[in-house]
């Protein structure tokens, strides 16, 4: 996906962040249906909901912006940049992956694209994206990294002293909380008794933000916000995107043991894709064959990620102590 | 020759590094005004400066993290545990991140960082200052273990792990700091993989790295006197290991020991006994044997500690029980 984010919300922008939100929805959904028909090995955590955030944050960001994910990163790798070919050969184990089939769903790897690694350790990649901003910072590159990770990952220490150090140290980075309410099954109400993940930046005299992370548009602007804080010296953001995962934590967890039907129905009903060209029709800036123009382009954009991942080899075995 | 302490030539390594490569930053605790827990940053802060001295609040899981991620995007990082006892509050990010990143990301992402940190006993500072875990990152692909025993080995290999482009643990001692020998001024590299034979010998083969190559001297000089003649070799690097060399020195003199000051269980000690009968069982006369810490951790008492530690008495008189055998 290219999203050039040179205007303001105009028509066009929108219609690229919609793109952007429906390919990830249509690649998870897919990936689904491969992992279920015992296509794809390992693991895999589902993005379906919260594409809004890691669309409407990466269009704010360049080539060479670095972001850091997370266990569920395949979107996040999507809205960097990384190709739908190169992100379902990976989940396929094939040689042409972003990471050559070493790496899998929770270790991709594209740093030509600006992409870090989506990461198997909650909270691991928060140091990473400081220590990422701080040889920006001494490079002087005008880079600005990007740190995903969950609610999950705000009660760990990674948290706590990557946020200090970024904080005393002024480093362009955003660090970017998708709070889907769980961490796998642990209710954030049940883990913290501050649920104000953006009421924590205080503690790091940081700036800091909350966001309706299903709305592309807030989550655009207070993005694209942050970032040109970062790039232009003004230090570290902590955003919170309040969100939902529709699924469960990993393909193969309903989801359903520790969430009510009535909660998660309620967040399906705020679909942050739905609501965009609701909202962009009833106000006739687009219309029902703009979308539809939009679903076409995605089918065949997926279908191509998905027969070339199918034909690709696997790697060469022989290459198993290659780069180490 | 000048001669220098271990301790200046880790600083001499590092400000020579830092004046030639304008990318390497240094991340630790009290390394900067303060010149380092044990000196190792002395003087570097008034040369280099805030931007490249990096001192930060007490907090090895972000620093390292830091370190790692500054490392993944043009930096070459050094972060200073100053305790090697520290980095277990790391080791998610040592082993988890710096370790795979490379291989994970198919050879596309470099991690050119150097994690220090100082291991072993001294001075009695009890057990949460005195391990000697070295071996646990040789237990780990993706990871450089390097282990310096003298001032002329600390800086040459420093050196070259400055240079590398993977994840470098820089393991000193910290009873070493300030041995002094005999330290080139003229520039000089030592490549990893590389065992130095510090005694040539013919009857038994001992193996040591860290303090215990001085332990291991002392012992087999004071065997000489008997008439024993030890062949001490110090790998100086578990990783990559330089098998080579003891296993021609194991098949010279038939007899291998191993002492090391951390407890055999696991240990590099093991691991040297075992591709030493893999690759030389047939010229043993004798069975080997392993000279470590007892398994406990430090105690503080001296008496206690002593007991615990091995010492040249101890490694004499197990090499003559060698011999015997």
């Amino acid at each position: 996906m290219e999203i050039v984010a040179t205007q303001d919300l105009d028509v066009r922008l929108s219609l690229d962040l919609y793109r952007g939100m429906l390919q990830l929805r249509d690649f998870e959904l897919k990936v689904q249906e491969l992992y279920r028909a015992g296509m794809l090995p390992g693991f895999v955590h589902l993005y379906v909901g919260e594409e809004a955030v890691a669309v409407g944050v990466c269009a704010s960001l360049k080539r060479y912006d670095l972001v850091y994910s997370t266990h569920r990163g395949h979107g996040h790798a999507l809205a960097k940049g990384v190709t739908g070919r190169e992100v379902m050969a990976e989940l396929w184990g094939k040689q042409t992956g972003c990471s050559g089939g070493r790496g899998g769903s929770m270790h991709m790897f594209a740093p030509e694209y600006g992409f870090m690694g989506t990461n198997g350790i909650v909270g691991g990649g928060i140091p990473l994206a400081t220590g990422a901003a701080l040889a920006a910072q001494l490079r002087n590159s005008g880079q600005v990294a990007v740190s995903f990770f969950g609610d999950g990952a705000v009660n760990s220490g990674s948290f706590h002293e990557s946020l200090n150090i970024a904080s005393v140290w002024n480093l362009p980075v955003v660090f970017a909380c998708e709070n889907n309410l769980y961490a796998t099954e642990m209710a954030f109400h049940r883990a913290t008794k501050n649920t104000g993940v953006a009421s924590r930046g205080v503690a790091y005299n940081m700036p800091s933000v909350e966001v309706n992370g299903s709305d592309v548009h807030e989550c655009f602007r207070t993005g694209r916000e942050a970032i040109d804080r970062a790039r232009s010296g003004g230090g570290p953001t902590l955003i919170e995107f309040k969100t939902y995962r529709f699924l469960g934590h990993h393909e193969g967890d309903p989801g359903t043991e520790y969430r009510t039907k009535d909660e998660v129905e309620s967040w399906k009903r705020r679909c942050p894709i739905k609501a965009f060209r609701d909202k962009m029709i009833s106000s006739k800036l687009a219309s029902e064959r703009d979308f539809e123009q939009i679903q076409l382009e995605t089918d065949a954009w997926l279908e191509d990620a998905v027969q070339f991942s199918k034909s690709s080899p696997d790697p060469d075995p022989s290459t198993v102590l290659d780069f180490c | 020759m000048r001669e220098i302490t271990y301790g200046e030539a880790g600083v001499e390594a590092l400000r020579e590094e830092m004046a030639r490569d304008s990318s390497i930053v240094y991340i630790g605790q009290g390394i900067g005004p303060r010149g380092g827990n044990f000196r190792q940053t002395r003087g570097l802060w008034k040369e280099f400066g805030d931007h490249r001295l990096r001192d930060t609040g007490i907090c090895e899981l972000g620093e390292t993290g830091v370190a790692i991620g500054a490392a993944m995007n043009g930096c070459r990082a050094v972060v200073d545990e100053v305790f090697l006892d520290f980095i277990l509050e790391a080791m998610t990010q040592v082993v988890q991140q710096a370790a795979t990143i490379h291989y994970l990301s198919n050879g596309k992402i470099k991690v050119p960082v150097v994690i220090r940190g100082a291991m072993g006993s001294v001075r009695n500072a009890g057990a949460q200052h005195a391990h000697s875990f070295y071996s646990w990152f040789a237990h780990t692909p993706g990871l450089k273990v390097v282990v310096p025993a003298t001032p002329r080995d600390c800086k040459g290999l420093f050196k070259t792990a400055l240079r590398q482009d993977t994840p470098v643990l820089f393991i000193e001692h910290k009873a070493l700091y300030n041995i002094k020998e005999a330290v080139p001024t003229e520039e000089y590299l030592i490549p990893f993989g590389e065992a130095s034979v510090r005694r040539s010998g013919k009857d038994a083969t001992l193996v040591a790295v860290g303090r215990m190559v001085h332990v291991a001297l002392e012992a087999a000089a004071a065997l000489d006197r008997d008439g024993i003649s030890v062949e001490v070799i110090d790998p100086r690097t578990i990783a990559p290991l330089d098998r080579k060399t003891i296993v021609d020195s194991v098949r010279k003199t038939g007899r291998l020991a191993i002492v090391d000051e951390a407890p055999s269980m696991c240990g590099f000690s093991a691991e040297v006994i075992a591709f030493a009968c893999e690759q030389a069982l047939d010229s043993m006369d004798a069975p080997p044997r392993r000279i470590c810490s007892l398994h406990a951790p430090n105690p503080f008492s001296p008496v206690l500690e002593d007991q615990m530690l091995p010492t040249s008495t101890k490694v004499a008189h197990e090499i003559r029980q060698l011999i015997a055998a």
